[in-house]
């Protein structure tokens, strides 16, 4: 009896003490972000999430990842719950789906304190300020250097050169409608060869072989010959720190490339963080918006999500300037476009290419 | 399966009290309706609108992917039913060393990540064949002959002895025996098998999204598309409706095949044949032998690429999964894989998947088995999971659970619990079939020796369930464990499984990250093969 009584006296302590604690609402109280991300973001023991906890020792304020899918499905979601988001930042959207994001007022626009040190060619992307450009890379076509070597053939240089009968049944590209790659690739065609131009250079690629899959990691490891997957096709699309990245992961280690990035048939992807509106904690997102684009997280950016960092002071790690290399002229579609026009682009282009 | 079970067996009359049967029914209905319809039922009133309706039926192509959706899954159905006989045969009417490992590791295939089988296929199929319906075929074959093995091999395994042997004495050749006896008992299972196996081609999305190419998408893969890619999520609800309403057609059309097709039958476990001459000897050991080959060649091309970064030999993709703190190549660059926070969060889920698909798999399976109409409803609607996408399930949950009280977007257990979803109605499928071969005799033993209705299932029903329901454990384990689909679309904070840390390596380039990923698959086979091969000696002890 006595023991049921003590029992009984203890929860109703310990009741007391969370209602007290429920009932607290001292500022004081650690707050814990959520940054929603994509699923290539890696979830822990890399050094760009020990650059995160930085961010905790320095504000006290705790961040958890939350992966909401690819970057197309964590804009899909987050266009679904605007207003009442996932989480209080989101970290990854590109420019090919910024304006589906800025369409459904996912973000609430915040001008962040490092932009001045952010390349203006980026930020001019969103001039609303309705996310930060936190980093970028470019999608270009690879090639398999040996493959080429070997037969004596001159790899191509230019979009126009892969209707090239040379170049017959060598190219595989991704599909738009399902690839972040394969719908930057696509851009890049519309912006060479202009809205009106672009579908009779998808009709010649059909014609001249081109093999379409619906995963880059399908097109690169399953399909293209320079991967460690060998397969016979030695024309990708992939991106420019693609060689650098088969350098750092060799097995046997290597110290040259074995394949290399097209520069003249690339597209730039900008990738951009952003407050999501609704957040409880304006104030603290803000701050983790803030850090993103600051240089401490900025500089562990390259070697674990292979893109270029935003900032222009943060200096490269030498992989990406040995082996790899950036396009000077990239290819470019503004978003708004893009968001006009994609679901007819990419309807038209299966009817050009798959059908 | 279970309604040709229910057929072979007299129908019992209901003895069970109203209370039980509800008490059995309300947590099945409970989790179904509020982890299934309510999502899906909000995400559809919230992104269809008459002119989406009209917008996606009415866009150029449509026809074309159903018609490619169907004769692949058609195809499919037929290729893997034929494949599958022999086995099944071989499984279960034969008795030989090394059946029972062999009968697991059948089973393997059918619970591996597509991302995984799909790579290990498109290193074993000639070019050619790559991107091709054909390649879609064979993987679909490969995966669900299983299926068939299971549902066709455990009525098999049941056909009493006597009918084919009085068949022969009557002059029939063991041809003429199989056409006209054994293959019309066994009509029901097949029809079974046929119908589940159309179910999983014609929903079919990482086979065919890695081996079919751009040009033959399923309609699930467009729906994933139109949902994600596109951001048309009014357009993919719309289709998933379309390819609910589809299945609806089929599985109303397979109950009314199989309902036919059965035969009265009693039932009672036929022994397993011995290998009594040299020509039956060759026949087991060589049938035995392209079994085990067919289920294993995959899985040893992921072995073999596993030591095979680049163009050499080398354990650097195994010591990246024992060495997360950076890849061997090059330290602290990349993508590390934590493989032993991976592998405990993939058996958590697994855990947390089993414990509550085998309680509400169970109790549905007791529902089912003691109200015979509502059960039966109650049946298809636990395969509705199934034959929904993922997507409006995923985006569905979203924005229904995203306000107090039932504020879980963030909640870990939504994962495991969507593992549920799928695993429960294997679990009803590895359990009903038990309680149903059940006499209704033994509940008036029972009920003789002075047990109330009450008493008499627990003492009955509930005991009989214990076997059956440790085998569907098992299943619904290694279905947790393999389950990619489900989880990406659900968000999720904390580590990831290990089907989601393979998909995230094979993301990247570079020979180490690639042959990191293909060892993990080859851990993940090895994982599910142990709990097949668990649940099958818990299988092969209930008829004991």
């Amino acid at each position: 009896m006595n023991t049921r009584r003590a029992a009984l006296a203890v929860g109703a302590a310990l009741l007391a003490a969370g209602v007290a604690a429920c009932g607290d609402d001292e500022p004081s109280m650690p707050v814990t972000l959520t940054l929603v991300t994509y699923d290539s973001f890696p979830a822990a023991d890399t050094s760009l999430n020990t650059a995160l906890a930085t961010f905790t020792e320095q504000t006290g304020i705790g961040v958890t990842l939350a992966v909401a899918g690819d970057a197309g499905t964590m804009v899909s979601k987050a266009a679904l719950t605007a207003g009442n988001p996932e989480g209080d930042v989101m970290w990854g959207v590109d420019n090919a789906l910024l304006s589906r994001a800025l369409a459904a007022e996912v973000f609430d626009p915040y001008e962040s304190k490092e932009l001045a040190a952010i390349d203006p060619a980026l930020t001019a992307l969103v001039p609303g300020h309705e996310a930060t450009p936190v980093d970028s890379g470019d999608v270009c076509l690879n090639y398999d250097i040996a493959w080429f070597a070997d037969r004596g053939i001159e790899p191509p240089t230019t979009l126009a050169d892969l209707t090239d009968p040379a170049y017959r049944d060598l190219l595989v590209v991704q599909n738009p409608a399902s690839s972040s790659p394969g719908l930057a690739f696509l851009l890049a065609t519309v912006a060479a060869f202009g809205a009106d131009g672009w579908q009779q250079y998808w009709a010649d690629l059909r014609a001249n072989g081109v093999e379409v899959v619906d995963s880059w990691t399908t097109a690169y490891y399953e399909r293209f010959s320079g991967s460690s997957g060998k397969g016979l096709r030695p024309l990708v699309v992939s991106y420019a720190t693609s060689p650098p990245a088969e350098v750092l992961f060799a097995d046997p280690p290597r110290t040259d490339a074995p394949t290399a990035s097209i520069e003249a048939t690339c597209f730039r992807q900008v990738e951009f963080a952003g407050v999501l509106r609704g957040t409880d904690h304006r104030d603290e997102a803000r701050q983790l918006v803030d850090f993103l684009a600051g240089a401490t997280f900025q500089a562990e950016v390259p070697l674990n999500l292979f893109v270029y960092p935003a900032r222009t002071d943060v200096a490269l790690p030498e992989a990406f300037t040995t082996y790899g290399s950036r396009a000077a002229d990239p290819f470019t579609v503004a978003p708004a476009d893009i968001a006009a026009n994609q679901q007819a682009w990419i309807d038209e282009w299966t009817a050009i290419v798959l059908r | 399966m279970d309604r040709d079970r229910a057929a072979l067996t007299s129908q019992a009359p209901q003895r069970l009290p109203r209370w039980l049967r509800a008490v059995l029914l309300a947590p099945p209905l409970v989790f179904l309706a509020v982890f299934y319809a309510w999502p899906v039922v909000t995400l559809l009133a919230e992104v269809v609108r008459g002119s989406t309706v009209a917008d996606t039926l009415g866009r150029p192509g449509l026809g074309r992917v159903l018609w490619f959706t169907t004769w692949q899954a058609a195809l499919s159905t037929a290729a893997t039913v034929a494949v599958g006989m022999a086995p099944a045969y071989l499984l279960a009417r034969w008795r030989f060393p090394g059946r029972r490992l062999l009968a697991a590791v059948v089973v393997v295939p059918f619970l591996l990540p597509t991302v995984v089988v799909g790579a290990a296929f498109t290193r074993l199929l000639p070019d050619r064949l790559l991107g091709t319906a054909a390649a879609i075929v064979v993987a679909h074959v490969y995966f669900n002959v299983s299926v068939v093995v299971r549902l066709v091999g455990t009525l098999w395994e049941q056909l009493p002895d006597d009918l084919s042997a009085a068949a022969r004495t009557l002059g029939a050749s063991p041809w003429q025996t199989m056409r006209h006896v054994t293959l019309p008992l066994l009509r029901p299972a097949i029809v079974a098998s046929a119908t589940v196996t159309f179910l999983f081609t014609f929903t079919s999305f990482g086979v065919v999204q890695i081996l079919g190419g751009a040009a033959n998408p399923t309609l699930e893969v467009e729906i994933a598309r139109r949902a994600t890619g596109l951001g048309d999520i009014g357009g993919a609800a719309v289709l998933s409706v379309v390819q609910l309403l589809a299945l609806g057609v089929l599985v109303a059309a397979s109950t009314w095949a199989q309902r036919r097709a059965t035969v009265p039958l009693v039932v009672a476990r036929a022994r397993r044949r011995r290998v009594r001459s040299p020509g039956e000897r060759l026949g087991v050991t060589g049938l035995a032998l392209a079994t085990a080959l067919f289920t294993v060649v995959p899985i040893a091309a992921l072995v073999v690429s596993s030591l095979r970064p680049g163009d050499h030999w080398s354990l650097n993709g195994w010591r990246a999964v024992f060495d997360s703190t950076g890849t061997p190549a090059r330290p602290g660059s990349g993508a590390p894989v934590d493989t032993w926070a991976a592998l405990t969060t993939s058996l958590r889920y697994a855990l947390v998947a089993t414990v509550l698909s085998v309680v509400i798999g169970g109790l549905a399976t007791a529902a089912i088995g003691a109200a015979r109409r509502r059960g039966r409803l109650l049946d298809v609607g636990l395969m509705l999971p199934l034959g929904t996408s993922a997507v409006t399930i995923g985006f569905g949950m979203l924005i229904t659970f995203d306000h107090a009280p039932v504020d879980w977007r963030a909640a870990w257990w939504l994962v495991p619990l969507g593992h549920a979803l799928v695993a429960v109605p294997f679990v009803v499928r590895a359990a009903l079939p038990v309680l149903r071969a059940r006499p209704d005799t033994w509940l008036d033993a029972a009920a003789t020796l002075g047990a109330s209705p009450a008493r008499a299932w627990w003492e009955v029903d509930a005991r009989l369930l214990v076997r059956p329901l440790a085998a569907g454990a098992g299943l619904a384990a290694a279905i947790s464990l393999g389950e990619f689909g489900a989880t990406t679309l659900l968000s999720r904070t904390g580590n990831e499984t290990l089907p989601l840390a393979i998909a995230r390596l094979l993301g990247r380039t570079g020979d180490v990250p690639r042959a990191q990923a293909d060892a993990l698959a080859v851990l993940l086979a090895a994982a599910t093969m142990v709990l097949m091969f668990a649940a099958e000696r818990n299988r092969d002890a209930v008829g004991r």
